[in-house]
C-alpha cells in the first residue's frame, strides 16, 4: 500500500530562501497547516524561519487558509510570503 | 475576463473591447499600473513577478464576482503581467463598465484595491546593486480592509 501524502509548495522570498519549489511529505492524522509549519521549521537553517519568523500565509488547495485548519492527504499546501502584485 | 500573462497588452484595443459592451454601458473606469524606478529601493530597473497559477485567476474571479454583487458591472476586464519587466512597462490592467460613472469607479478601485491585498503575486526589484522581494505594505492592506477584504 502506497502511503499517503500531501504536496507542500513554497513561492516568491520563501521558495529562494528554502531552495525549495515543492515537496511531497507523509501525510499524518488530524494534521493542521501550523503543525506542518512546525514540523518543517524543525529541519533548521532557513527553515526555522517557518515558525515565529516573518508572516507566514497559508494556503491549502489553493485557498487561503489559517494555521489551524485541517490537512489532509492528497491536499496542495502552499506557503509564502504577503502578496505584493498589482 | 481574467488574463495572467508574460506578454503586454494594448490597453487601447481593452478600452475599445469593454466599449462594445453595449448601448446600456454609460461609464468605463479603468486603472494600468506601471513598472516605476523607485520602490522599496531606489534606482530600481526593473521588476521580476511571480505568481501562483490556478490560485490567482480563482482569486481575482472572486473579486470579479464580489465587484458585480456590489455594484452594477456590465462587464470586467483584468489583466496582470507576470516575469521580468522593465522600467515604465504595464504590470496590470483593471476595466469596468457600468451604466454609471459612480459603479465604474467603485468597482474598479475594488478589484484593484482588493487584488494587492490578496491575490498571490509577489514583485521582486531588480537594480544594479541587487534584487529584493517587496515588502507588503501596510497602507495596501488597509485600502483592501476599506472594502471588507
Amino acid at each position: 500500500m502506497t502511503e499517503p501524502t500531501l504536496t507542500v509548495r513554497f513561492f516568491a522570498r520563501l521558495r529562494e530562501e528554502l531552495g525549495t519549489e515543492q515537496l511531497t511529505l507523509p501525510a499524518q492524522a488530524n494534521q493542521t497547516a501550523g503543525d506542518l509549519l512546525g514540523v518543517l521549521a524543525s529541519r533548521g537553517g532557513p527553515w526555522a524561519q517557518l515558525q515565529g519568523g516573518q508572516p507566514v500565509m497559508i494556503a491549502i488547495n489553493q485557498a487561503m487558509a489559517k494555521p489551524a485548519t485541517p490537512v489532509q492527504a492528497g491536499d496542495e499546501v502552499a506557503f509564502f510570503p504577503p502578496v505584493t502584485g498589482g | 475576463m481574467i488574463s495572467i500573462q508574460t506578454e503586454d497588452f494594448d490597453s487601447g484595443a481593452e478600452y475599445e473591447a469593454l466599449r462594445a459592451s453595449g448601448a446600456g454601458t454609460g461609464a468605463i473606469a479603468t486603472f494600468t499600473g506601471l513598472v516605476r524606478d523607485s520602490g522599496d529601493m531606489q534606482g530600481v530597473s526593473g521588476l521580476f513577478l511571480e505568481h501562483y497559477p490556478g490560485m490567482t485567476e480563482q482569486v481575482i474571479a472572486g473579486l470579479v464576482e464580489e465587484a458585480s454583487r456590489r455594484w452594477d458591472v456590465r462587464k470586467a476586464r483584468v489583466i496582470h503581467r507576470v516575469g521580468k519587466l522593465l522600467l515604465q512597462e504595464q504590470i496590470v490592467f483593471v476595466g469596468v463598465c457600468s451604466a454609471h460613472r459612480g459603479d465604474a469607479f467603485a468597482a474598479c478601485e475594488f478589484i484593484m484595491d482588493a487584488l494587492k491585498a490578496s491575490a498571490p503575486f509577489w514583485k521582486k526589484e531588480l537594480s544594479d546593486t541587487g534584487e529584493h522581494w517587496v515588502e507588503q505594505k501596510a497602507s495596501d492592506v488597509a485600502r483592501g480592509k476599506v472594502w471588507g477584504k
